[in-house]
């Protein structure tokens, strides 16, 4: 599937909520079962700046695709993870960089975009954008 | 005793909802909210008196530099200073600490000894950590307590002849921690040590009174004090902020210029270069003079109710621990859940209308020694009340289930 054929899939998921605690729950949801980074990966290099749980993020080529796998210490931000690992792994780094986030904003999520909360989900989202930019320029 | 539905209703804020809720407001330790009559003076000043001060012989001037200098009468006699020209205005706490430390680089030489304590707020690390690097003076550390108070014999053992200069809050923001700043100002004395007490989080709750505190600077910020944001003092000594060689450059705190040689104007002004936040520091006396109103036994019986049943409240959940547990302690509650991520509940309460601090505090050191990535902190004052408290507890009960 294309990034705007996923987001429209979330989009779609989360219009099925009717407020924010189920919206909530369902993040929490998909924090819980995002699969675990390797320990290897836990590293200071790895690590995102700024934001006031940890995160971890680690991406690696395979063939002309980016796979990403990341992981957090608070669980609301895990669940933001996955929901953006599902948009951009498995993804080529071109589409990655030419993707907008307008989706984030349609799933009731533009709180996190806010200075404070996402240092977290801003700086997740530049993080992934630079990996797609690195790997785009050793082509 | 407080009226208390009269005094939620000198702060419009305090009537409003978020996310639909009706809002609970603990992150008064972050900043507090303002009284209307202080909303008002704000107002009222760019509609009567706009003018610069200290400058013009028209009216206008005129008029705007008396409030300025009323205001600083007000702060004087608020913090009991010997005279008005020992208080500074600044834009706040961490401006003080930065105008201090950066006064003591020409005081200063290698080896010698700069004291913090461990639960400063990094504007109290900082600024001391810039100057050793300076001055390639020694910065020590004043360690705490399992229950987040400073040890005593540890910091006796620190003091030397080489300690120029200690530097400690009166109330840690991260924990709630009363020092017991008044030994520590004798102590430091003793060896002949300048001693800097950091009064941001302590001005809410109490009056110091530096003169009989004794100590040389005490520095603190108007918004946590029901004053606007961008407004400060540092108090000192005068003989220390004679010493002391000017913070910035500029206007008003010049006594003649020339392109050989500029002598400086006297204090206060030698410490206030540029147009200053005139109308802040004017109206930083209107909310002194509230607070005064209120009182300050009314102020801290209000507070130290709010922190007993807090605390007895928020203990009834299960895996709650308390952050903090100093036998002098301010109306602070610093928490976490075991097993839960404090910014996980805090995002889930605010949606409840709950809005406190969450992360750790601008006191990294402080979580270091907990090993704890943060806390939650509730930070009461004397507009909250125990309903509000209830709202909390429930929200985070709330907020640990849908998490665990």
């Amino acid at each position: 599937m294309t990034i705007k054929e996923i987001q429209k899939e979330i989009v779609d998921e989360f219009s099925m909520f009717d407020d924010w605690m189920q919206r909530y729950e369902y993040i929490i949801d998909l924090g819980k079962n995002l699969p675990l980074i390797q320990e290897e990966l836990k590293t200071e290099d790895n690590i995102i700046k700024g934001c006031q749980s940890k995160v971890w993020l680690h991406g690696e080529q395979k063939d002309d695709k980016i796979i990403f796998t990341a992981e957090s210490d608070a669980i609301l931000t895990k669940g933001i993870i996955a929901i953006l690992i599902r948009v951009f792994s498995n993804q080529k780094a071109i589409d990655i960089l030419n993707a907008d986030m307008d989706f984030i904003d349609e799933i009731g999520l533009k709180e996190h975009l806010s200075p404070t909360r996402a240092n977290g989900l801003v700086s997740m989202i530049k993080n992934i954008k630079m990996y797609a930019l690195a790997f785009d320029a050793k082509k | 005793m407080l009226d208390i539905n009269k005094i939620r209703a000198d702060f419009p804020i305090l009537s409003r909802t978020v996310n639909g809720k009706p809002l609970v407001y603990f992150d008064n330790g972050a900043t507090n909210q303002k009284p209307q009559i202080v909303i008002d003076a704000i107002a009222e000043y760019y509609q009567e008196i706009n003018a610069n001060i200290h400058r013009g012989v028209h009216t206008l001037s005129q008029l705007a530099t008396d409030a300025y200098e009323v205001s600083r009468a007000k702060i004087q006699n608020h913090i009991n200073a010997k005279f008005a020209h020992e208080v500074i205005f600044t834009s706040g706490t961490t401006h003080g600490i930065n105008a201090v430390a950066n006064g003591f680089a020409s005081l200063l030489k290698q080896g010698d000894e700069i004291l913090v304590s461990a639960m400063e707020h990094h504007s109290n690390i900082v600024p001391w950590q810039m100057l050793c690097e300076k001055t390639e003076a020694i910065l020590r550390v004043i360690p705490m307590d399992e229950n987040g108070e400073l040890i005593m014999a540890e910091y006796n053992k620190l003091l030397s002849d080489k300690t120029k200069i200690v530097t400690v809050n009166h109330i840690s923001n991260a924990l709630g921690t009363v020092n017991p700043i008044k030994y520590m100002i004798d102590k430091a004395h003793e060896f002949g040590a300048a001693i800097l007490i950091d009064g941001a989080q302590a001005v809410a709750h109490l009056k110091p009174d530096v003169q009989e505190l004794d100590c040389d600077f005490y520095v603190f910020s108007g918004h946590k004090m029901c004053g606007p944001t961008g407004t400060g003092i540092l108090y000192g000594k005068e003989d220390w902020l004679n010493k002391l060689p000017p913070y910035q450059g500029g206007g008003e705190m010049i006594k003649e210029v020339t392109f050989e040689k500029t002598t400086y104007a006297d204090l206060p002004h030698k410490f206030e270069a540029g147009t200053p936040n005139i109308s802040g520091g004017i109206v930083l006396g209107t909310a002194v003079d509230y607070l005064n109103s209120v009182g300050f036994d009314n102020i801290q019986q209000q507070e130290s109710e709010l922190l007993e049943y807090g605390t007895k409240r928020l203990l009834e959940i299960e895996g709650l621990k308390i952050f903090g547990t100093a036998k002098e302690k301010a109306s602070v509650i610093s928490f976490n859940i075991q097993g839960i991520h404090p910014y996980d509940i805090g995002a889930i309460i605010d949606k409840l209308g709950i809005a406190v601090r969450t992360g750790h505090h601008c006191a990294q050191p402080v979580m270091n020694i907990f090993c704890i990535p943060g806390t939650i902190r509730a930070s009461f004052s004397f507009y909250n009340t125990k309903e509000e408290i209830d709202l909390m507890v429930e929200a985070v009960k709330k907020a640990q289930l849908m998490l665990s």
